[in-house]
């Protein structure tokens, strides 16, 4: 990721942006493919949750802030941390449980961590990291050091308190986050509909207290431009933004494809999301235009390839924790 | 509301020396501003947070002026919300500010438990150390007065048992500035458990900043019949008992403040039933799983070879607190339930 300073003085979108944001949507596909693929090997022994489908949310919000602006992600976090920069090499040993992982084996698939772009640490707990986040952008706010802090969050998370607990803090203070729901239909197998009667209350608010949208999330486009947006309001000091992303599940809840128990869902609702993929529209709209050939399509996939084929050897390489590392950091000094 | 008039006030016995202490004597609320007020001096990324702290007599007059001397921006009030409010500290702190967030009451931490046990907690051993969550939150028990089931508990023993809290609950003026200061350096999540009754004290304290090790317990009182250890404001029982014993039955007490729970300064512990035998653990907790129990089991692990009589309890009984005077008056331990465990621990 670039070090200098993204221009978000216009809404457009140029070519080499798209082209960016289809190779950072495609890179994150195919590692949860292979993370799917792998995963009956048994040699990542975490419960993984994959994202599927929700690619745009995690790199059109990423593609919009700093390396040094704050994200807060959940436990299905692998899409949010490779958008924001955060290193592979590291996810995939992580989920292997070894030390050279992202947690040093101590977090593994739902706890994923990379200071250095700005990832604080992801919390499974639904909704946990909504206050963790707000929490960040009050620092950014009292520190006056311009960074805005991004939450991530699903429809479950919407369920709980802690979410209108930290936007009413976060209008209060006019903190500068966005808060950023993954609408992707299902909780483990309960279905939002039979836990949210209607849309979210937030998008009655007053839009000078809090910047509401919602939106198609599987169109990068969309989730970009709405982004800076609440990027700029969020560091010209206006306050929060809610953004409410349209998506899918494509997967299950946990584990790899085959894991998820059947009959909870349409088979046609999820064919039907495949279709609404947001890699694929893109990807469309890219060739359509000329901007994309199958060549370079072909690159791209050979050389995200190497790089997971590097991750995974990478991973199995690497050293596991041993008994000496139990008591690891239960303090900081 | 004249819960102060439960108790009358209490001059601390010169425990550390004048060397150390110097001549000035403050009362507790004073010495925990002056510690708060320090902090806030010389390092911009403290800040005081929670539900009245703003107010002239809030915490019991410890956040006193603070605001009026650093800013609204550095001492604010909060919504009640306290599970959001306890994830946006935790949330701050890893982002690189000190928060300190205070309670009223420690019934209030059972709303913001998922974010303490879950959350701050937890973050630096999940990630290997690679965030730290500076935070410190304090809490006041609140015992007296009618304030009931839900305005009175004493929870230290759901928090010692948190894996990745530290746990302090002071006893003195000296020690409640020490050990404020020493949370605030701390780079992990501290709860601080403070006792309203302690606001009774007043005590020799050194205007200069100081802090006082984690881990490092006192020992009140020295005596060589049988061990007390007291925990926060039954330090000061404790000690009142002591010279009763020592008049009446010529018992002969030693008393020990562990100051901080975790850490636990098991040695002065083990130390102390070593020379005595006996062993009478004191905390206004409940009895089963709590405080009182882990001191126990310590003991009887690890120093089972010193004890020459059964280790005896003094808490209070596992029931929610009554809110009626007469019921208040058998369900909190005090002065005489001490002396009564002591006697029988050394008598038999």
């Amino acid at each position: 990721m670039s070090q200098q300073k993204k221009n978000l003085s216009h809404l457009g979108i140029n070519r080499e942006l798209q082209k960016k944001m289809f190779y950072s949507m495609l890179r994150i596909r195919r590692v949860q493919e292979r993370i799917d693929q792998e995963y009956l090997n048994d040699q990542m022994k975490t419960p993984v949750h994959l994202c599927v489908g929700q690619e745009a949310i995690a790199v059109g919000a990423c593609e919009a802030i700093e390396q040094t602006d704050y994200i807060s992600s959940n436990h299905r976090g692998h899409g949010h941390y490779l958008a924001k920069g955060g290193n592979l090499k590291k996810l995939i040993a992580e989920l292997h449980c070894k030390s050279t992982g992202c947690s040093g084996g101590f977090g593994g698939s739902m706890h994923i961590i990379d200071t250095s772009v700005g990832h604080l640490g992801s919390s499974s707990i639904v909704g946990g990291g909504i206050p963790l986040g707000t929490g960040m952008a009050l620092a950014s706010k009292m520190k006056n050091n311009g960074r805005v802090s991004v939450v991530f969050f699903g429809d479950g998370a919407a369920d709980e308190g802690v979410l209108y607990e930290s936007i009413n803090f976060a209008i209060l203070r006019k903190l500068p986050v966005i808060f950023i729901l993954e609408n992707n239909k299902w909780a483990v197998c309960s279905p939002v509909t039979t836990r949210q009667t209607s849309k979210n209350i937030f998008h009655r608010t007053d839009q000078d207290l809090l910047l509401t949208a919602d939106i198609n999330g599987n169109d990068i486009a969309q989730v970009y431009k709405t982004m800076v947006q609440a990027v700029n309001r969020a560091r010209s000091g206006e306050g929060p933004s809610f953004i409410e992303c349209d998506t899918y599940r494509i997967l299950g809840h946990a584990g790899c494809e085959t894991q998820d128990p059947k009959g909870y869902r349409e088979l046609n609702e999820i064919n039907e999301w495949k279709e609404k993929c947001p890699i694929k529209s893109l990807k469309q709209e890219l060739m359509n235009n000329g901007f994309l050939e199958n060549n370079e399509i072909e690159h791209l996939e050979s050389m995200i390839k190497d790089e997971i084929d590097d991750a995974f050897a990478y991973a199995v390489n690497s050293p596991l924790p041993s008994a000496e590392d139990l008591h690891g950091s239960l303090f900081s000094e | 509301m004249p819960w102060s008039r439960i108790k009358t006030d209490y001059i601390e016995p010169d425990f550390y020396g004048k060397e150390i202490t110097g001549q000035r004597r403050l009362t507790y609320s004073e010495s925990l501003n002056e510690a708060l007020s320090q902090a806030l001096e010389i390092d911009s990324s403290v800040f005081v947070m929670g539900q009245g702290v703003d107010d002239p007599s809030g915490m019991f007059g410890s956040t006193k002026n603070l605001q009026e001397k650093y800013g609204a921006k550095r001492v604010f009030d909060t919504p009640l919300a306290e599970t959001a409010l306890t994830g946006i500290a935790a949330g701050a702190a890893m982002a690189g500010m000190k928060p300190v967030y205070f309670h009223n009451r420690p019934d209030f931490l059972y709303l913001a438990l998922d974010q303490l046990a879950n959350h701050a907690a937890k973050w630096s051993y999940m990630f290997a150390g690679k965030v730290s969550v500076p935070l410190v939150i304090w809490a006041c028990i609140g015992r007296g007065w009618g304030s009931g089931a839900q305005h009175s508990q004493a929870l230290q023993g759901l928090f010692m048992h948190i894996p990745g809290l530290k746990l302090v609950m002071p006893s003195t003026c000296y020690d409640t500035k020490g050990l404020m200061l020493t949370a605030i350096k701390d780079p992990n999540p501290v709860i601080i458990i403070d006792h309203r009754m302690n606001y009774r004290n007043q005590g020799y304290v050194p205007e200069k900043m100081y802090t006082i090790p984690f881990g490092k317990g006192v020992k009140r009182r020295n005596g060589s019949d049988v061990t007390v250890v007291a925990i926060s404001h039954m330090v000061t029982d404790s000690l009142l008992a002591a010279e009763e014993l020592y008049q009446e039955e010529k018992i002969d007490v030693e008393i020990i403040d562990p100051r901080t729970l975790c850490p636990l300064d098991e040695e002065l512990i083990l130390a102390s039933v070593l020379k005595t035998g006996r062993l009478v653990i004191v905390d206004m907790g409940w009895k089963t799983g709590g405080v009182s129990a882990e001191i126990a089991s310590l003991v009887v692990e690890k120093g089972f070879s010193s004890l020459k009589a059964p280790i005896k309890r003094v808490t209070c009984p596992d029931l929610p607190t009554p809110s009626g005077y007469t019921l208040e008056d058998v369900f909190y331990i005090d002065k005489n339930q001490i002396k009564k465990a002591v006697v029988e621990a050394v008598l038999g």
